[in-house]
């Protein structure tokens, strides 16, 4: 997927609820606004947990 | 987008609350929280043992950090459910968690009790997985909990978590499941332990944050048999809602909380007894694990 834009535009094009997932750049967390530069990598990660065997 | 508190980079954006954090001030919101539940609640005090089911996941764990380090005395207990890799791996997290941290943890295996793992008790019951993985954690917590004399069992339930519950009884009208729901139920009899949820004021992606930045190496994967499961669709139904209205679900949970579960509370409590088995609280003569052990031990056999 191509650079140079920010992370929400990135999540509307994915049709991914923003609060669904941790946004993690390098080894840090970056809110909806950050820029993701054409030569970054985030990482996606649900959050989202259910049924009793994963129960907290 | 700035820290709402210091002005620095914001790390996280939590939109029902129209703020941002960056990373210290996060972590402060996020312990003022726990705080705020376990005092409101009263739900356990410095001087008592506190047991912590684990299951290796985000939430758990991410308590059992906060409150080790709010200086609480506590235990850890891991149910070993026998999902494959899946309970291999969760309870390699929780033995790393813990011994990194020089807490005891305490670990029960469903096969050991129950007679097989959760994978062969929904196969022979025909129950969903859930139902008898849930019902299994609940009975063994509890007498793990009465075995070791510690008088209140801490679980990592969030606001998700308990709004998705809610929705759920709500949409079954489950009249006998709405008073049940608070984040501190008391010990009603002298073989039940309190159980408390010091998370149910924060949001999944809030514990998911901490214990990122708190660099627990938690359990991403989801358990194999949560897939389809009604909680998650319900938990699905409600990010969409908060999406389109942040704050809809601390909403629903704290104004049913607030104003609506004293409404619901039963008149008259039900009449518990001791199960004629194995001597652990139900509302009949054999209580419902004993019962579920029963009929696996003679389909496996």
């Amino acid at each position: 997927m191509a650079g140079n834009r920010r992370v929400k535009e990135i999540l509307r094009e994915l049709a991914i609820v923003p609060e669904t997932v941790l946004v993690i750049c390098g080894d840090a967390l970056v809110t909806a606004d950050h820029i993701v530069r054409d030569d970054e990598t985030i990482e996606l990660r649900p959050v989202m947990s259910g049924g009793a065997g994963s129960m907290p | 987008m700035k820290c709402r508190k210091c002005g620095a980079p914001a790390a996280l954006e939590l939109r029902r609350h129209n703020a941002a954090f960056c990373e210290p001030d996060f972590l402060e919101f996020f312990r003022n929280q726990v705080r705020e539940a376990i005092r409101k609640h009263r739900m356990f005090t410095k001087d008592e043992q506190v047991l912590v089911a684990v299951s290796g996941g985000k939430d758990s764990l991410a308590l059992w950090d906060v409150l080790i380090d709010e200086g609480y005395r506590t235990t850890g207990l891991y149910l070993d459910l026998g999902i494959f890799d899946y309970s291999v791996e969760s309870k390699a997290r929780c033995e790393k968690f813990a011994a990194a941290r020089s807490v005891p943890l305490i670990i029960s295996a469903v096969a050991e009790e129950v007679g097989a793992p959760v994978p062969v008790i929904q196969s022979v019951t025909r129950r969903p997985p859930c139902s008898g993985c849930g019902l299994s954690k609940r009975y063994l917590m509890n007498r793990v909990a009465l075995e070791h004399e510690i008088p209140v069992v801490a679980t990592g339930h969030n606001l998700d978590d308990e709004a998705a519950t809610l929705f759920g009884s709500v949409m079954h009208w489950q009249m006998d499941a709405l008073p049940r729901q608070s984040p501190a139920l008391p010990s009603t009899h002298p073989k039940l332990v309190r159980r408390v949820k010091p998370l149910y004021r924060l949001s999944e992606l809030e514990t998911a944050a901490f214990a990122f930045m708190r660099k627990i190496d938690y359990i991403v994967e989801e358990c194999p048999f949560a897939a389809g499961a009604t909680s998650i669709a319900h938990k699905e139904i409600l990010s969409r809602m908060e999406a389109a209205s942040p704050g809809a679900k601390h909403n629903f949970l704290f104004g049913f909380l607030d104003r609506a579960r004293p409404a619901f509370e039963q008149a008259e409590g039900v009449a518990l007894n001791e199960c004629a088995r194995c001597g652990q609280v139900t509302t009949g003569t054999i209580c419902a694990f004993c019962k579920l052990s029963d009929q696996v031990k003679r389909r496996v056999s």
